[in-house]
C-alpha cells in the first residue's frame, strides 16, 4: 500500500464513508498493528475518537488516600522552573495544561474544549497559527474562573528573560494572542510542523494570573505561590516541604465529572530506587514510585512479595553509541576533536560497519535491560510511528572480521588490527552507572575477538552530563572515540530532537560546546531533508521524512542504537494508572484509581 | 569559670568558623558538576536557557566574588537561596531541623539509657560473665556501621515481619493514641540504629571511668564505713566517674550528626542530613553551605559545651 492509497483510505474514514473498525482491519491486512493504524488516523486528521476511557467509579472521592514514592522528591511547584522530571510531576498535581500526551503520543484535551485540527479550524492552512478553543466553567481552586487571560499571561511569564523560566524555550519564539474569553491564538513566525509545544504536556502547565502578574520578571522567585500552587487540578494544595513531601486533597469542584477517585493525595520523596520499590511492590505500604531505575532481576525478585507489579510503558530514550567523526587525540586550535580533523579510522566505512556487528544488542537487552529496555535499530525508535522497518541489526563476528579484512585492516604483532600504521584502539566512554559498565564490557569482549582494542573509561555522571566548559570529560566535549548514554525526544515528535545531525549544531569551542550535534557528523544532504520535514506539514509525509532521515543516520553509522529503554514505575496490584513516556507521570491522575 | 572564658571560647570560635566556611565554598567550587545538569539531557530545553540561569545566579563569577557575597549576606543574616527550589535556605533548614533534632535526641537518650546501667554493672563486677557479654556486644555495636545496621534491621523488621514501615513520614496518619503509636513506630529503627552504635560506645567508656573511680581511697572508706554496696555505687562511684562521660556526650555529639546523615538518608527522615545528601547530589551550594554551617555551629557549641560542663561538674578543674 503505498502513500496515496493511504492518504486515499484516511479520507474516507474522515468523511465518515469507511469505519475506524474497517480502516483498522485494512491496515491489519497489509500487516500494520492496530495502534499504529490509529495514529495513522489521529496525524491524518481524521475526526479524533476520545480514547476508550476505563475509569470505573462512578462518583467523585471516596477513595481513600493515594500515596506515592518519588525517590527524588519534587524541590518546587512552579511549572516554569521545574529543572527535572520530580518538579514537573509535583506542579502537574495542581497545574494542568491545555492537553497532555497519553502513552501513544496522542494530544489527549484537558483545558482545552478540543485538540485544534485543520477540520475544526484550529489548525491554519499554512502552519502559522494554532487557535485553542478553552473549556468554559473551570475554576482555579480558589474559584476565579479559568480564561484566556491566564493562557496569554502564561506565555507574557515564561518568555521574559528575567522571569529565568525553565519552559522558555516553548514561547521565547511564539506570539500568543486573545481571541474572546475562551479563545486563544499561537502564531509562528515560520509554518511549524509541530505546533505543541507551548501549553501542552509538561512545558505546557498554566498558572494563574491573578496569583502571579505581580511576581513576574526579576521577581519570580517572591512569588508565595512558588510553594503553595493554585491550580485547576484534581488536588487541591495542603501541605510541602521541598524535596520531602507533598500533600494534597480532594477538589470537590474539579471540572472532569466523577473524578478524582482518592480523596486525598500524598507523595513522599527521597531515599533510593530499590527501597521504593521495595515499599510499592514488597511491602505494599505505597501505591506508585516512579522512575524505578533498578535491574530488572531485582524487580522482578521485589514482585514475587505480591504486593504490586511493575508497569513498562514506551518512551524516547535511546541508550546509543556514537562514533566520533573527528580526531579526538589532534588539538587544532586549541580543542580536541575539531572539525577540522578527521578521524584516523573511524572515518573508514568498513570499520564502522564491523562495530556495527559487534555490538550484541540481543544480548545486552537479554541479559541486562530486561523488561525496562528493547535492543533497537533504529536511532528513532518512538514514537512507534516514526520507527523506520527497513533498518536491522545483526550480531556476527565472524562477518566483521571478514569486513576489516576486505578493507585491509590486519592484524598486528599485538593482535591488534592496522593499516597504514594506524592501530584500530579505541577509547570508549559512558557514565558510571552499572548497565552502561556492563554493556561496554560486552562490546569490548565482542571487539576484542575481532581484533579492535577497546579501553574503557567510566565518567562520574556529575561531570560527564555536566555543561561545564572547562572539564574535558564531558559528553558534549567527545574527547574519545566512541561514547554511550540515553537521550530521546520528551515529546512524541522528534523534531528537535533530531537535531543532533545537524551540521550548524556542531557541539565545539566555538559554541562553548552547547551545540546539539555530538559525533560532529556533517551530511548536506541530510541536513536539507530535515529542513524540508520541519517545514512539512501533511505529518505523513512528515513521518515518512523523518524515518528517512533516521535510516540515513543509523546506515552511515554515525551512532549505533543499542537499546530502547522504557519508563518504568511500580504500582500497586489494584492501581490503575496510566504512566506516559511523553508527558509527566502525572499527566491522568484525575483517572487514576483502584480497582476492587 | 567566668564570662570571660566563655568570651574568649566565642572569639576563637569565630575563625575557626571562618575557614570551615572558606574550605567548604572553595571546595565546593572547585567540585565537578552543575545545579542545572539536568537540563543539559533535555533536548527541549535551549542551552541558552541554562546559560541564562548561570548567568542570574551568579555561577559564572569568579569563586572568591562568590564568596564575598555569600559571607557579606551571610553575615547580614541572609542564608541565600536554593538554586534548585528557589526556597530560602533558612526556610529549608528550619523545616527539617525539629526531625534530626528529636530523631537524633531520642537516640542520644536511648544510648544514655543504656550505656550508665550496663557499664556501671559491669565495671561492678569485672571479668564477670555480664562484663564479657556488654563487652562483647559493645564491640559489634560500634564495629558495625550504621547504614549495615540500618539495612539489617529493614530487613528484618520491615521485608521479613513485616513490623515497622521502610518509610519515614512527616504526615502520620491517625488521631490521638494512634497517631502517637505511628509516630512511635515509624520511628523505631532509625533511633534504635543511632542510639545502639552510640550507646555502644558510650559503654566501653562509663566502664572504665566507673573501673578508675572504683578503686580510689574513697570508696574503700565509704565501704568500710558500711554503707551498702548498691549505695557506694550511686552515690559515691557513678557520681564521679559520670564526669568525664557527660563531656564525653558532648564532644561525640558531631560524630551522631554525622551518623545521622546516613541513617536519614536510609529511612528517609526528612531531616538536615537528607537535605544535605540531596543538595550534594544536586551542587546545590548555598544549602550545602547553609547545613554545613549549621553542622559546624553545632560541633564548636557542642564543644564549648563540653568544657563549661566540666568545669561546672568538677569544681576542681578551673577555667581561664
Amino acid at each position: 500500500m503505498d502513500e496515496r492509497e493511504l492518504k486515499g483510505l484516511i479520507g474516507k474514514v474522515r468523511n465518515g464513508k469507511l469505519s475506524r473498525r474497517g480502516f483498522i482491519s485494512r491496515m491489519a491486512a497489509v500487516g500494520l498493528a492496530a495502534p499504529l493504524a490509529t495514529q495513522l488516523l489521529a496525524i491524518g486528521g481524521a475526526a479524533q475518537a476520545q480514547p476508550k476511557s476505563g475509569y470505573k467509579p462512578t462518583k467523585r472521592g471516596g477513595g481513600g488516600a493515594l500515596k506515592v514514592l518519588w525517590w527524588q522528591g519534587p524541590t518546587l511547584l512552579n511549572p516554569h522552573f521545574a529543572t527535572g522530571t520530580k518538579d514537573q510531576d509535583g506542579s502537574r498535581v495542581f497545574y494542568e495544561p491545555l492537553a497532555g500526551w497519553d502513552p501513544d503520543g496522542t494530544m489527549i484535551p484537558v483545558l482545552a474544549a478540543e485538540v485544534p485540527t485543520r477540520e475544526n479550524g484550529g489548525l491554519a492552512a499554512d502552519g502559522k497559527s494554532v487557535t485553542w478553543k478553552l473549556k468554559q466553567g473551570v475554576k482555579w481552586h480558589d474559584g476565579k474562573p479559568f480564561t484566556a487571560d491566564d493562557v496569554v499571561f502564561n506565555w507574557e511569564y515564561a518568555r521574559d528573560p528575567a522571569t529565568a523560566a525553565v519552559s522558555s524555550g516553548a514561547y521565547k519564539d511564539i506570539k500568543v494572542e486573545k481571541i474572546d474569553q475562551f479563545t486563544v491564538k499561537v502564531m509562528f513566525d515560520v509554518a511549524k510542523a509541530f505546533w505543541a509545544e507551548a501549553f501542552v504536556g509538561v512545558a505546557g502547565m498554566i498558572i494563574p494570573k491573578h496569583l502571579f502578574e505581580n511576581f513576574a520578571g526579576a521577581k519570580s522567585r517572591e512569588a508565595p505561590t512558588n510553594l503553595s500552587p493554585v491550580g485547576t487540578g484534581p488536588y487541591l494544595f495542603k501541605e510541602f516541604k521541598p524535596g520531602d513531601l507533598l500533600t494534597g486533597v480532594i477538589n470537590p469542584n474539579y471540572h472532569m465529572p466523577n473524578k478524582p477517585y482518592f480523596d486525598s493525595f500524598e507523595l513522599k520523596g527521597g531515599g533510593d530506587a530499590v527501597s521504593a520499590a521495595r515499599a510499592v511492590l514488597q511491602t505494599g505500604e505505597y501505591d506508585f514510585a516512579w522512575n524505578m531505575q533498578v535491574e530488572d532481576e531485582v524487580l522482578l525478585r521485589l514482585e514475587k512479595g505480591g504486593k504490586g507489579r511493575v508497569h513498562i510503558n514506551e518512551s524516547g530514550s535511546m541508550e546509543h553509541i556514537q562514533l566520533n567523526t573527528t580526531d579526538p587525540w589532534t588539538e587544532v586550535d586549541g580543542e580536541r576533536a575539531s572539525i577540522k580533523t578527521v578521524h584516523p579510522s573511524l572515518s573508514d566505512p568498513a570499520v564502522r560497519d564491523a562495530l556495527a556487528l559487534l555490538v550484541d544488542r540481543d544480548s545486552v537487552e537479554k541479559y541486562i535491560y530486561g523488561r525496562t529496555g528493547v535492543a533497537a535499530n533504529n536511532y528513532l525508535h518512538n514514537p512507534s510511528r516514526f520507527r523506520s522497518k527497513n533498518t536491522t541489526r545483526e550480531f556476527n563476528i565472524d562477518k566483521a572480521i571478514a569486513l576489516l579484512d576486505k578493507a585491509g585492516w590486519k592484524p598486528g604483532a599485538d593482535g591488534i588490527r592496522e593499516k597504514a600504521g594506524k592501530k584500530l584502539k579505541y577509547v570508549f566512554q559512558t557514565s558510571i552507572n552499572q548497565p552502561r559498565q556492563k554493556t561496554q564490557a560486552i562490546i569490548k569482549q565482542a571487539c576484542q575477538k575481532a581484533g579492535i582494542e577497546i579501553e574503557i573509561k567510566s565518567v562520574t555522571a556529575s561531570v560527564f552530563f555536566s555543561s561545564d566548559v572547562a572539564n574535558p570529560d564531558t559528553y558534549p566535549h567527545f574527547y574519545c572515540d566512541l561514547q554511550m548514554y540515553t537521550t530521546g525526544p520528551t515529546l512524541p515528535d522528534p523534531g528537535v530532537w533530531m537535531q543532533s545531525y545537524l551540521s550548524r549544531e556542531v557541539a565545539q569551542k566555538e559554541n562553548k560546546w552547547q551545540g546539539r550535534n555530538i559525533t560532529r557528523w556533517r551530511n548536506k544532504e541530510w541536513d536539507d531533508l530535515y529542513f524540508k520535514a520541519e517545514a512539512e506539514l501533511d505529518p505523513v509525509k512528515r513521518v515518512a521524512m523523518h524515518i528517512q532521515l533516521n535510516d540515513m543516520v543509523v546506515n552511515n553509522r554515525v551512532v549505533i542504537p543499542v537499546i530502547a529503554r522504557s519508563g518504568v514505575s511500580a504500582m500497586n496490584l489494584k492501581l490503575v494508572a496510566n504512566p506516559s513516556g511523553w508527558d509527566s507521570n502525572f499527566w491522568d491522575l484525575q483517572d487514576w484509581f483502584k480497582d476492587a | 569559670m567566668s564570662t570571660d572564658f566563655l568570651l574568649r571560647r566565642i572569639m576563637i570560635a569565630i575563625p575557626s568558623l571562618l575557614g570551615i566556611s572558606v574550605v567548604l565554598f572553595t571546595v565546593l567550587a572547585l567540585a565537578p558538576g552543575d545545579p542545572f545538569g539536568e537540563l543539559v539531557t533535555n533536548p527541549n530545553v535551549p542551552a541558552e536557557v541554562r546559560l541564562a540561569l548561570r548567568a542570574k545566579f551568579g555561577l559564572d563569577d569568579p569563586v572568591h566574588l562568590r564568596y564575598i557575597r555569600w559571607l557579606w549576606a551571610m553575615l547580614q543574616g541572609d542564608w541565600g537561596f536554593s538554586f534548585v527550589s528557589r526556597v530560602n535556605v533558612d526556610t529549608l533548614i528550619l523545616q527539617r531541623l525539629p526531625t534530626t533534632i528529636s530523631v537524633i535526641g531520642a537516640s542520644q537518650l536511648l544510648a544514655i539509657l543504656i550505656a550508665v546501667p550496663v557499664g556501671v554493672l559491669a565495671a561492678a563486677k569485672p571479668y564477670s560473665m555480664f562484663d564479657q557479654i556488654a563487652n562483647t556486644f559493645a564491640f559489634i555495636g560500634f564495629s558495625l556501621p550504621t547504614f549495615f545496621t540500618g539495612l539489617l534491621l529493614i530487613l528484618v523488621f520491615s521485608v521479613n515481619l513485616n513490623w515497622l514501615p521502610i518509610v519515614y513520614s512527616t504526615e502520620i496518619a491517625g488521631h490521638g493514641m494512634a497517631y502517637v503509636w505511628n509516630a512511635v513506630r515509624q520511628a523505631i529503627m532509625p533511633v534504635a540504629v543511632l542510639g545502639l552504635f552510640q550507646g555502644a560506645s558510650l559503654v566501653r567508656y562509663v566502664r572504665s571511668s566507673v573501673l578508675e573511680v572504683i578503686k580510689l581511697d574513697f570508696v574503700t572508706t565509704a565501704r568500710s564505713k558500711g554503707i551498702g554496696e548498691r549505695k557506694v555505687l550511686v552515690l559515691h562511684v557513678v557520681r564521679n566517674a559520670l564526669i568525664p562521660v557527660v563531656t564525653l556526650v558532648a564532644l561525640q555529639m558531631p560524630i551522631v550528626f554525622g551518623g545521622a546523615i546516613v541513617t536519614e538518608q536510609i529511612f528517609r527522615v526528612p531531616g538536615i542530613g537528607s537535605l544535605l545528601i540531596s543538595a550534594m547530589l544536586a551542587n546545590d551550594t548555598p544549602v550545602i553551605m547553609g547545613v554545613t554551617f549549621v553542622f559546624s555551629c553545632l560541633v564548636v557549641f557542642f564543644n564549648l559545651l563540653a568544657d563549661v560542663l566540666y568545669g561546672w561538674l568538677d569544681p576542681r578543674i578551673a577555667l581561664r
